[in-house]
């Protein structure tokens, strides 16, 4: 006599350790092994978009703080540039310095959040809280420049909303000299161990294509093969003057695309960031901040999409303008949001265990995700 | 001897064997757990940069008790779903299961509960109690995570009993005895009397058993590490899939009793290791109560020597649990059948060669 099984379904969240937020997971289960995997979200949805269409242009800028909670100065970066598209400004050279400084402070804190939570995700607590101490290191230093530590509202429509404090620069130095022996000591700690590597190399394949017909963007496109880049493909700001290379998954401890992939190149880019803040360090000249600061913004009638590589892939900001002080419409294409909704092809027949850590190699931001 | 002294004392051989049982219980164990969840906090802390709890008490040295006295007040929750029986007895099993073992722990020449014959035994099977405890409390909490985190739990501690019970033979074999007293008395001397180099054995065979009593070490630490279901085995609970698996569900004094298990189920399987490998009680390099001529001394020597090494093994779990990753559920049945029961097996048969020689 065969015993008779059932699928079991388990619910994941939005009350659960590693979610990364208030994400909600129904999982169809055959045992330990996954069926199916459903995504719902909308659990932290605060109606950003319809809000802007009541605010004047700068005050929309806290609100896009608040998406990728961990890359705030990402998001006010990429908003900055629409609108400076849509008007028509040229910024000054300093701020454009300014803003890819923090940009990519911005994007070694976004990935060390992101690496260590997966180490955490793994079982191992250690590296996240390593990662927690460096990227403090970070917040110090924008604490420093904007007086926030996770929130900025730094980087305005047309500048930033002061100058740099006199030790800012030094202070990065000195941060660049001690991160980057910090990055090897966490790829002795988790990135080459054994069971991490047994964990997540060949876990979560994302082959290209489905990648690219999803539209994934940003480490997790990378990661599947694709040398996709918006800072070198569509340069904006002065990342044309800058030298780095983009770092692409080569399938060194399994498949193209698995898991470790992902969060490999996440490591890579870490080390290239650096490299970028050392370069826009030595160039950075002297100038005002403020003097490009539209007094009044209200752009003509029209329309625009400006897109920059946040940490987590393409952001995108759709603005259309009907000439009065406020937004007509802001709609923003997250990435976050458009990764997630490669869960259900990447789980089907993983374990348990399994969706959490491709869960944590996506990176998602549940903020951005329901805005 | 414990027992000997109280029925001499009390007159009553019931009354002596309980004194005798609840003694250690009493005097070590439970103080010990408080101190290994301090000294855990407290490791992990400075492996990652960070000080631990510091505010109760110097350094915060008071902090668990303070822990406990919160858990004691804290409300006990049932919910109206539960299987209430089996839900209430689970801790206790737990509880008991782990604690029981050690009655037949010598922790010195005259501090043990029981001096059974069959005290190595009696460790295997009362520690299997502790299965029993974990699936009734994954059950009876009706909830989708904590039915796996038990089952989980079940199939790990099932499948690595395996090995350890084939070490425990094979140490049986070159002792001739399950007398945990007796295995240690084996290795009195020097340190290398210990079984780990070979044993108190005249002639080659020590030193051709030294390698595989080293292999019989390396894998009962292995095996009682997922026993306990401490990191890299800790899928049972793991923290980030299932919550906190099988006691998900618990609050207060009954998680604490879960909690205090685990703490005292890792000195439990370090005093196993020590007991079989290590020399026990005794001294590496003799005792300074017989060279003085104080053998009052030598007792409380041995009581220092047993917990410093139990203690060392226990320092060497949280340092692993504080370094490396979980592994996945198969992988873990993989380590336990393909590698960990082949290499035990294979290691049983040589080691009852070298003794036949």
């Amino acid at each position: 006599m065969a015993l008779k099984t059932e699928e079991m379904t388990l619910n994941m969240g939005p009350q659960h350790p590693s979610t990364h937020g208030v994400l909600r997971l129904e999982l169809q289960l055959d045992g330990e092994f996954i069926i199916d995997v459903t995504p719902h979200i909308g659990y932290l949805h605060r109606c950003f978009e319809k809000h802007a269409e009541f605010m004047t242009y700068p005050q929309v800028v806290p609100y896009t703080d608040r998406m990728d909670y961990l890359a705030s100065m990402y998001n006010e970066f990429g908003y900055a540039l629409a609108v400076e598209k849509l008007l028509g400004i040229e910024v000054p050279d300093r701020v454009e310095y300014i803003r890819v400084i923090m940009g990519e402070l911005q994007r070694i804190a976004s990935h060390l959040v992101a690496l260590g939570t997966y180490g955490a995700d793994i079982g191992a607590v250690t590296p996240f809280l390593f990662c927690f101490r460096d990227r403090e290191k970070i917040l110090s230093l924008f604490e420093m420049a904007s007086g926030a530590r996770l929130l900025y509202n730094y980087i305005w429509v047309g500048g930033v909303s002061r100058d740099l404090p006199p030790e800012f620069l030094r202070l990065t130095k000195e941060f660049v000299d001690y991160f980057r022996p910090k990055i090897k000591e966490l790829n002795d700690l988790l990135t080459f161990n054994k069971i991490f590597i047994e964990r997540t190399a060949n876990v979560g394949i994302l082959p290209l294509d489905v990648a690219v017909n999803y539209g994934i963007t940003g480490p997790m496109l990378r990661a599947s093969g694709l040398k996709w880049d918006l800072r070198k493909n569509d340069p904006y700001s002065v990342y044309d003057k800058l030298e780095f290379e983009i770092p692409v998954g080569n399938g060194r401890m399994g498949t193209v695309g698995d898991s470790w992939d992902r969060y490999y190149v996440r490591i890579l880019e870490m080390e290239e960031s650096l490299k970028i803040v050392e370069q826009a360090l030595k160039q950075i000249p002297e100038g005002d901040v403020l003097s490009a600061i539209p007094k009044r913004i209200k752009p003509p009638v029209g329309q625009v999409y400006g897109r920059v590589e946040n940490p987590r892939g393409e952001l995108g900001y759709f603005i259309v303008s009907d000439g009065s002080v406020n937004p007509k419409r802001i709609k923003v294409r997250g990435p976050s949001f458009v990764n997630l909704a490669v869960i259900g092809e990447l789980c089907k027949g993983h374990m348990i265990a399994d969706v959490i850590s491709i869960l944590g190699s996506i990176d998602i931001v549940l903020g951005e995700v329901d805005r | 001897m414990i027992y000997e002294y109280f029925s001499n004392l009390t007159g009553s051989e019931v009354l002596a064997s309980i004194i005798s049982a609840f003694l250690p219980l009493f005097l070590f164990i439970l103080p010990f757990a408080l101190i290994a969840v301090l000294l855990e906090r407290k490791v992990s802390a400075h492996m990652q940069d960070r000080l631990g709890p510091m505010r109760v008490g110097y350094h915060g040295i008071l902090q668990t008790i303070a822990d406990i006295l919160k858990l004691i007040q804290k409300e006990d929750i049932i919910a109206d779903q539960n299987d209430k029986p089996l839900f209430n007895i689970a801790p206790v099993l737990v509880f008991a299961g782990s604690y029981a073992v050690f009655a037949a722990i010598p922790f010195s020449s005259s501090y043990l509960g029981s001096n059974i014959d069959l005290g190595l035994f009696f460790i295997v099977g009362i520690s299997g109690l502790v299965v029993a405890g974990i699936l009734m409390a994954g059950w009876a909490s009706n909830n989708k995570y904590t039915l796996l985190g038990a089952m989980r739990s079940a199939a790990q501690l099932i499948s690595y009993e395996i090995p350890t019970i084939m070490i425990v033979v094979t140490v049986l074999m070159v002792t001739g005895t399950l007398n945990l007293k007796e295995i240690t008395e084996l290795q009195s001397g020097y340190f290398w009397n210990w079984l780990i180099f070979g044993g108190n054995i005249a002639g080659i065979a020590k030193y051709l058993l030294i390698p595989f009593m080293f292999v019989g070490f390396v894998i009962i630490y292995i095996s009682t590490l997922a026993e306990v279901n401490r990191t890299p085995f800790d899928i049972p609970e793991a923290e980030s899939e299932l919550v906190s698996g099988y006691h998900t569900e618990y609050s207060g004094m009954k998680f604490a009793m879960f909690f205090l298990a685990e703490y005292a189920n890792m000195f439990a399987v370090s005093a196993i290791v020590v007991l079989l490998f290590f020399g026990g009680y005794h001294s590496p390099f003799g005792y300074l109560g017989n060279t003085l001529g104080l053998s009052w001394l030598v007792p409380i020597e041995q009581l220092f020597w047993f917990t410093f090494k139990g203690i060392g093994f226990v320092l060497v779990q949280m340092w692993l649990r504080w370094t490396l990753p979980r592994l996945r559920v198969d992988q873990l049945m993989a380590v336990c059948w393909k590698y960990l029961i082949p290499i035990a097996f294979v290691n049983l048969l040589i080691v009852g060669l070298i003794t036949l020689l």
